[in-house]
């Protein structure tokens, strides 16, 4: 990691990895601009929001009143230890910030969810119940001639997505690799990033997003020889349908993608299932592949590490000391619901959207400045952003690759994982 | 603070001692010889004790992107075993994909000290280390995948000098923070990815033109030629195949005298006699295998009951999914580098198949002479869970037990296989060479894995149970860097082990040809792709032990 260069006098980063989205781009240039950072290479809105947002360095607080970091931090033991179910949710942090979460809430006795949990488990329910085949992010860029966007907002998500992994002009497997055909199934989704000389064909299939489980369900019983009545498929012409499996028998590598955070309608996870098993079924003669998207606010960090840690993605409760699994009872959303738990510690240090919820437990809340309580905590921690003011390291979403995260300024702000720590301690 | 281990038996192979009664003394960490008027900080009287070397596990899946997607996909195995923090050791889970502290708790309770894990793909290896890093308390290593990834498959197919491709393996080497190498279904995985369904020893990938023999000699002989200790770790070619044993005995003829080591050789010794198309080869493998001292294995023994196969083998996995236990499975084309695939398997005594399977590894065990050659794994998790190795010690220390086990398995399964025949029974000093010495020494552990002065105090005290499985699995002692950390197989002092890696020299114009192939053609940087030191060390957590290699020739 030596690409640290001095221009100006001052400190010029290149090959910078970004927290800000699940694809944890890693080829960004920042520098100094003003009291701040800036991206000079290879930004993105999401990417400018996160490293450009002004640093500063307020006080923690206990009930909204300025304390030293000590007095936080024992405020917070104090709450958690007098807590009957305390809820450690959030998570948006790195590697070693979930790891001193999963060992707080060990010690707490407390729950452990992410605040992007709902959209994770449309994905993990279908790997509990049937599994899949995926494909990564270097694979598909180099191997697929098939694209198709399963219902799902990526640009939004990710927006240099298409850029990086769609209409990258290099192959590794050709000098003058084939033109890629990229199908949208699904309605109004954005497909302004999808040009270029790799670009062959775009199609749109105007499938409900609900109902795109039917159209894999259908190709995977044609694939199989079975027959379907009717001249529509899931509200569409049949032939659309016939059409989009000749393309998918056709492609050397096909590949799907999805993200579990755009299929929100009841039910998504049997779409996730749909697409996972349609893939499976065509694995037997071609090769096609799953790639799942999202994994934003270090959702992908946070299920990885609770599952190599307690075996469990997520949604555990360690209240009898072992870690007790279940899906539905300890989602941190369902609890609070409920008011089944009584103490929320929120841990948010990417995106101004993963703010704390409204909620009548108990708050303690450690934030990155900038990231807005929707109620004045009981307990205020301000920490730093991994990747911006301390080093980490993060899972990316196809939950194979994980980056180093630098340090990019001085900041007096504490990493997550250094509050926690402390906050076990003074348990 | 010198502490005295006083009138144990001590096995201790690499320096030659069959159980001769001696002290041990240990200082520092290390194992001593002190000044004869030292003062004793602390005597263990352990008189009539088996005293062998913290054991090593030389293939052991415990880390890695894999293991935790089978994690994530087992909650149902998981929930029969799972376990509570104490003010000392933290919560998890166990069983056949156990969660990480509680891997390195139950290795230390069995009495072992180091594992390493054998399948690091270059992509995934800070994950990998992240999470052997919060692997409590052994000492671990990985032995990094290469031979489907396609910078070496364009390096072979491009006939690049072979100092390139060498430079290239010990960079990998070094980026990973590898201790050794794999080969995985050599270029299989990348094989299948363009839809070939299966890759013959012989047989050319339909996009690079090279043959799995052509990837096995260039790694091998690259490894060899940068002195690398651990020879190339070749899973074959056909893992699971009816027939694949001769696959694996053209392996070791197309090895041309190269150092290679063989293995879960179990999972590549099967036959096609028989009814059922399907029979044991453990003679002829075994046979191969003690005529050809360039050759070590390790056996891959199954267990009975519910794992789960987790493998870089996407080819192979992909077919064995069709047999997957509860019925769900994953299979993984990963980052131009390599693959995986992970099945839930259930093996079932009164199945003919899974019996035989058990039977062939007993024979290849029994049959193969030379312990130095032979260690002892069950492929963790993919024969069944690591927790089986004191039970799998008794049936090869134990003919009557053995015997009492085959009453039990599908009758018909031993008449393909020649167990029944086999009345050897193995020592407590060949154990200590399968389970310490040799896998030390093949890894080129310099001061682990033996009892003699400078060494690593790693040491396990065993009660001298004639019921070998209990003797097992409840070691009297265990020590760690000279800490006590077991006693009676139950943990009272938790630390965190070392990482072993080798670093084999490399000319760094490799760089220059791999910067702008990330570039143009990966989504992460070359920069971005290492792993530095201090992500391992991580403030102290860790640590790294850079093992000795030999000089590089050319």
């Amino acid at each position: 990691m030596k690409s640290e260069l001095s221009r100006n006098g001052t400190n010029h980063y290149e090959n910078v990895a970004c927290p800000f989205c699940g694809i944890l781009c890693d080829d960004l240039d920042i520098g100094p601009s003003g009291d701040g950072l800036k991206v000079l290479k290879n930004g993105c809105s999401k990417s400018v929001a996160g490293f450009e947002r002004p640093l500063s360095e307020p006080k923690p607080q206990v009930d909204g009143k300025d304390v030293s970091l000590d007095e936080a931090i024992n405020a917070a033991a104090r709450l958690i230890k007098e807590s009957r179910l305390p809820i450690f949710g959030g998570l948006g942090t790195d590697v070693d910030g979930v790891r001193a979460a999963i060992a707080l809430a060990e010690k707490g006795g407390g729950v452990v969810d992410h605040a992007l949990s709902e959209a994770q488990y449309r994905n993990f329910r279908v790997l509990q119940n049937s599994g899949w085949v995926l494909t990564t992010l270097t694979e598909a860029r180099n191997r697929a001639d098939l694209f198709i966007v399963a219902g799902s907002e990526i640009h939004k998500l990710h927006p240099r997505f298409f850029e990086r992994v769609v209409c990258n002009e290099a192959s590794m497997f050709s000098d003058n690799p084939a033109k890629r055909t990229v199908v949208f199934l699904g309605e109004g989704l954005d497909q302004s990033a999808v040009s270029g000389k790799r670009i062959g064909e775009v199609v749109t299939i105007p499938a409900k997003a609900d109902r795109i489980a039917e159209i894999l369900d259908a190709m995977r019983a044609m694939n199989k020889g079975g027959k379907i009545s009717g001249d529509t498929i899931a509200g569409l012409p049949r032939g659309v349908i016939e059409d989009l499996l000749a393309r998918c028998k056709a492609a050397s590598y096909g590949v799907i993608i999805w993200a579990p955070p755009s299929l929100s309608f009841a039910n998504a996870d049997l779409t996730v299932q749909a697409i996972s098993e349609f893939v499976k079924e065509i694995n037997l003669t071609s090769r096609f592949a799953g790639l799942s998207l999202g994994g934003n606010d270090g959702a992908t960090s946070a299920g990885a590490v609770c599952s190599w840690q307690s075996g469990y993605p997520l949604r555990i409760s360690f209240a009898s000391g072992k870690p007790d699994y279940d899906p539905e009872r300890y989602s941190a959303t369902k609890l609070l619901a409920a008011k089944e738990a009584d103490l929320l510690l929120w841990l948010s240090s990417f995106s101004n959207e993963i703010a704390p919820p409204e909620t009548d437990a108990t708050l303690i809340f450690l934030g990155a400045p900038g990231i807005k309580s929707p109620r004045t905590p009981k307990v205020y921690i301000p920490i730093g952003t991994p990747g911006v003011d301390h080093a980490g390291t993060m899972v990316r979403v196809d939950n194979v690759v994980s980056l180093p995260l630098r340090r990019l300024r001085e900041s007096k702000l504490p990493s997550a994982a250094n509050v926690l720590e402390k906050i076990e301690a003074a348990l | 603070m010198l502490i005295k281990l006083t009138g144990g038996k001590i096995y201790d192979p690499a320096n030659g001692v069959d159980g001769e009664v001696r002290d041990i003394f240990i200082e520092n960490g290390r194992i001593v010889s002190p000044d004869p008027n030292a003062k004793i900080a602390h005597e263990y009287a352990v008189h009539g004790k088996v005293i062998m070397a913290g054991g090593i596990d030389p293939h052991s899946h415990i880390g890695g992107g894999k293991m935790t997607i089978a994690r994530m996909m087992l909650p149902e195995d998981h929930m029969h075993d799972t376990v509570a923090r104490t003010d000392l050791t933290r919560a998890g889970v166990g069983h056949a994909v156990p969660s990480t502290m509680l891997t390195g708790y139950r290795y230390a309770e069995m009495g072992y000290t180091a594992a390493f894990e054998p399948a690091m793909l270059p992509a995934n290896a800070r994950q990998a280390h992240m999470e052997m890093a919060d692997t409590s308390i052994i000492d671990k290593g990985a032995f990094v995948m290469l031979g489907s990834d396609d910078f070496f498959l364009r390096q072979l197919a491009g006939k690049k000098d072979f100092s390139a491709i060498k430079d290239y393996i010990a960079w990998t080497m070094h980026a990973a923070q590898a201790i050794a190498v794999k080969v995985v279904n050599p270029g299989g995985i990348s094989a299948f990815k363009f839809n070939q369904r299966k890759l013959d020893l012989n047989e050319k990938h339909v996009y690079y033109g090279v043959t799995p023999r052509d990837i096995i000699v260039t790694l091998a002989r690259g490894l060899k030629e940068l002195g690398v200790v651990h020879p190339l770790h070749i899973h074959g070619c056909n893992l699971g195949v009816p027939g694949g044993y001769e696959t694996t005995l053209e392996t070791i003829k197309g090895a041309e005298g190269l150092p290679i080591h063989l293995t879960h050789i179990q999972f590549h010794s099967y036959g096609t006699e028989g009814d059922l198309k399907f029979s044991s080869a453990a003679a002829p493998i075994a046979e191969a295998v003690n005529a050809n001292k360039n050759v070590s294995c390790d056996v891959g023994q199954v267990m009975f009951g519910q794992t789960c196969t987790a493998s870089g083998d996407s080819m192979r996995q992909f077919v064995t999914s069709r047999s997957a236990t509860p019925k769900k499975w994953v299979v993984m084309d990963i980052e131009c580098d390599a693959g995986c695939g992970v099945v839930p398997f259930k093996y079932r005594d009164k199945s003919f198949v899974n019996a035989l399977q058990w039977a062939i590894g007993l024979e290849l065990f029994l049959l193969i002479n030379d312990p130095w050659r032979l260690f002892l794994t069950t492929d963790h998790p993919n024969g069944g869970p690591f927790t089986w190795y004191p039970h799998l010690i008794r049936l090869l220390m134990d003919k009557a037990f053995r015997n009492d086990m085959m009453q039990k398995i599908n009758p018909d399964a031993l008449k393909y296989s020649t167990l029944a025949s086999l009345d050897r029974e193995y020592t407590l000093y060949e154990i200590a060479i399968m389970t310490r010495a040799g896998p030390a020494r093949s890894l080129g552990l310099k001061d682990r894995g033996h009892l003699g002065i400078g060494a690593c105090a790693d040491i396990t005290v065993y009660d001298d149970n004639p019921d070998r499985e209990a003797m097992f699995t409840t070691p009297e002692l265990l020590f760690k860097n000279g800490e006590l950390i077991v006693r009676n197989g139950k943990i009272i002092k938790v630390v965190n082990g070392a990482t072993h890696v080798a670093r084999p020299s490399y000319d760094q114009s490799i760089v220059k040809s791999l910067k702008p192939y990330f570039e143009d053609y990966h989504t992460v940087r070359m920069d971005n792709f290492r792993l530095a030191d201090d992500e391992i060390i991580n403030g102290g957590r860790g640590s790294l032990i850079i093992q000795p290699t030999g000089a590089r020739a050319a």
